[in-house]
């Protein structure tokens, strides 16, 4: 029952502030909906038991990327007219029944499956020897997932290379 | 029900107004030790060596009219005090006070990772203050504050996996039982992460050396210019809980928490006859005062210099401590 | 009320990547594009770890590792160029963006 109250509570803030984020005028008013809508999606991830998600989305969206946002809004600071000019080939409205349509597709796509949902196949326990959320995670970061979290690692160092070379002022 | 819901809400009421009593005290403190050491008396009027002064200045600020600027943004102007406050007070959940389960609200997994993650949703309470004000000081303050912030959060968090990598938990009691375990604080094998982490702390609390955000002599106030009454005292709040946080948490860490000195020493247990909660805030004062004595020592870092520091000399020696770190638990 | 099973979490996901997509394909301003495409990755992180849940297995969830890394990526990354652009055009209006070199 409680669980059932939360999730719905959840459900519905996280949609509205999705929806506040890609309607507000504002920029900035945008990027504070975008936080709290990460934050009610962390406590998500606490009701499925994925605590350390959790922290990580807390740590890492809200903490850090939205700053990133936030820095850069304030450093073009642009009020409102951001989106005055508007190419008269845009049909906005095609736009709006393109997402309908993969809505739409999303839907079909679970009515079709839902019904299997019941039989839920005997996962293949990963022989961890450790306990814990945080603890099995690493576990299989370190073993079975270690060269994608290299290939990962190596990704970010590449965006920071090149992140740093496009804002850099030519010299 | 009453374990589940009861207790918890009412340690929770305790520890906030504790808290919140503690800062005025701690703003007290920080008057008198700043006046000493400058040859002053400090607040002296209002009750014996003006200790009552702890409780007129929050009235005071209180009871002062609350402005909100003309052309600021209403909603976001009254929103980012509460959003500096609130994780600053919600941190002290899993801050273990001492030994007994009467001294911490909970104790979670990720206890230290969850300390982490709410205070840097501390920041937004700061950039938002600046932009709201619609103001050109408190918006240089805020991109100054963005910056700096997240700059001290990478070198912070790099430090703290060392120490993680030590006690091999993130759980903050867990923290405080390995070194129970280990015989020592962390402090003696650590001591490096544990520069780095105060450093960073004063950095990320605005505390001078590294005040940059607010610093009077160039921006006036920085992002709470504009801010007055209650909503300024909100800041002013934030700013000393966040300075508990650091202690408490560097108390926790480096200091053993809530042990006594060498904890596996037996010829040191006559001091067991002193609470286990005496020891943590002994510490916490030892290091509150510590902050307040670099503020009156050191002067304000040029902003250049605070970013050379962050990025070319504390993340590098962070990433190095967590590979010697790392070394030396494989190699035992 | 029904006991909330991983389908709920797949159509609370679904409907958020929706809301996502037309953020992308409505808005002008390419700051809240980027934000919306956080939301649509947002919308597959829920997605993982809810099946995650269900089948009692972490594969789901070191995916999501993957995802934040990525999106932390493409937040660097984008927000470069949009910095880039910024000062050559003065505009973040995506319909102005409408030459590939200068």
């Amino acid at each position: 029952m409680a669980e059932t109250i939360g999730f719905y509570t959840l459900s519905v803030l996280i949609l509205g502030l999705a929806v506040l984020v890609v309607t507000a005028k504002n920029t900035v008013h945008s990027i504070l909906f975008l936080v709290m809508n990460f934050l009610c999606v962390a406590v998500l991830y606490v009701v499925l038991q994925a605590e350390f998600l959790a922290v990580i989305q807390v740590l890492v969206y809200a903490g850090g990327i939205v700053v990133l946002y936030l820095i850069v809004v304030m450093l073009v600071n642009l009020k409102g007219e951001a989106e005055a000019h508007q190419d008269p080939r845009r049909l906005s409205v095609i736009g709006l029944a393109l997402a309908g349509a993969v809505l739409l597709e999303l839907a079909g796509i679970l009515v079709y499956s839902s019904g299997s949902d019941a039989a839920v196949p005997s996962s293949e326990a990963v022989a961890s020897p450790v306990q814990g959320n945080v603890e099995e995670l690493g576990w299989l970061l370190y073993t079975d997932y270690l060269i994608p979290f290299e290939v990962a690692s190596v990704l970010l160092l590449v965006a920071m290379i090149g992140a740093i070379l496009l804002a850099r002022r030519e010299v | 029900m009453i374990d589940t819901i009861v207790i918890p809400l009412l340690k929770i009421a305790v520890l906030v107004n504790g808290v919140l009593v503690a800062v005025t005290f701690t703003v007290l403190m920080e008057r008198k030790v700043i006046a000493w050491a400058q040859s002053r008396l400090g607040p002296m009027r209002v009750g014996p060596y003006g200790i009552l002064q702890a409780i007129v200045d929050p009235i005071k600020l209180i009871l002062k009219e609350d402005i909100t600027p003309a052309k600021a943004d209403k909603w976001m102007f009254t929103l980012a005090p509460i959003l500096s406050l609130v994780p600053a007070l919600v941190v002290f959940a899993v801050v273990p006070f001492g030994g007994d389960e009467l001294f911490y609200v909970t104790d979670i997994n990720v206890g230290l990772l969850f300390i982490i993650a709410v205070t840097s949703i501390g920041v937004y309470g700061i950039i938002l203050a600046g932009w709201a004000s619609n103001s050109k000081y408190p918006l240089l303050a805020s991109l100054r504050a963005s910056a700096q912030l997240i700059s001290y959060e990478i070198a912070v968090t790099m430090t703290l996996v060392s120490v993680i990598l030590t006690a091999g938990t993130l759980s903050m009691i867990g923290i405080v039982e390995a070194q129970q375990e280990a015989g020592f604080w962390f402090f003696f094998v650590q001591p490096v992460a544990f520069v780095l982490v105060l450093i960073g702390g004063l950095a990320e609390t605005n505390r001078a050396p590294f005040d940059m955000p607010e610093a009077e002599q160039e921006l006036t106030g920085g992002f709470h210019t504009e801010y007055s009454g209650m909503r300024f005292s909100m800041f002013f709040l934030a700013e000393y809980a966040n300075m508990l946080v650091i202690s408490a948490v560097v108390v926790v860490l480096f200091w053993g928490g809530w042990l006594r000195p060498f904890p596996n020493v037996a010829a040191l247990s006559f001091l067991d006859f002193i609470p286990s909660w005496v020891w943590f805030f002994g510490k916490m004062f030892g290091f509150l005062y510590l902050f307040i004595w670099i503020r009156a020592t050191l002067p304000r870092y040029r902003y250049d210099q605070l970013m050379r520091l962050g990025w070319k000399i504390l993340i590098p020696i962070a990433i190095g401590n967590i590979v010697v770190t790392a070394v030396v638990k494989v190699l035992l | 009320m029904m006991e909330i099973t991983t389908v709920h979490y797949t159509v609370l996901s679904a409907a958020l990547f929706s809301i996502g997509v037309i953020g992308v394909l409505v808005r002008r301003n390419i700051i809240i594009i980027f934000m919306a495409i956080e939301l649509m990755l947002n919308a597959v992180n829920i997605n993982l770890v809810a099946h995650a849940h269900r089948l009692e297995n972490l594969v789901g969830e070191v995916f999501v590792v993957f995802v934040i890394a990525v999106a932390a990526a493409e937040a660097a990354v984008g927000l470069g160029i949009i910095l880039a652009f910024f000062r050559n055009k003065e505009t973040v209006n995506i319909d102005e963006m409408n030459v590939m070199r200068w």
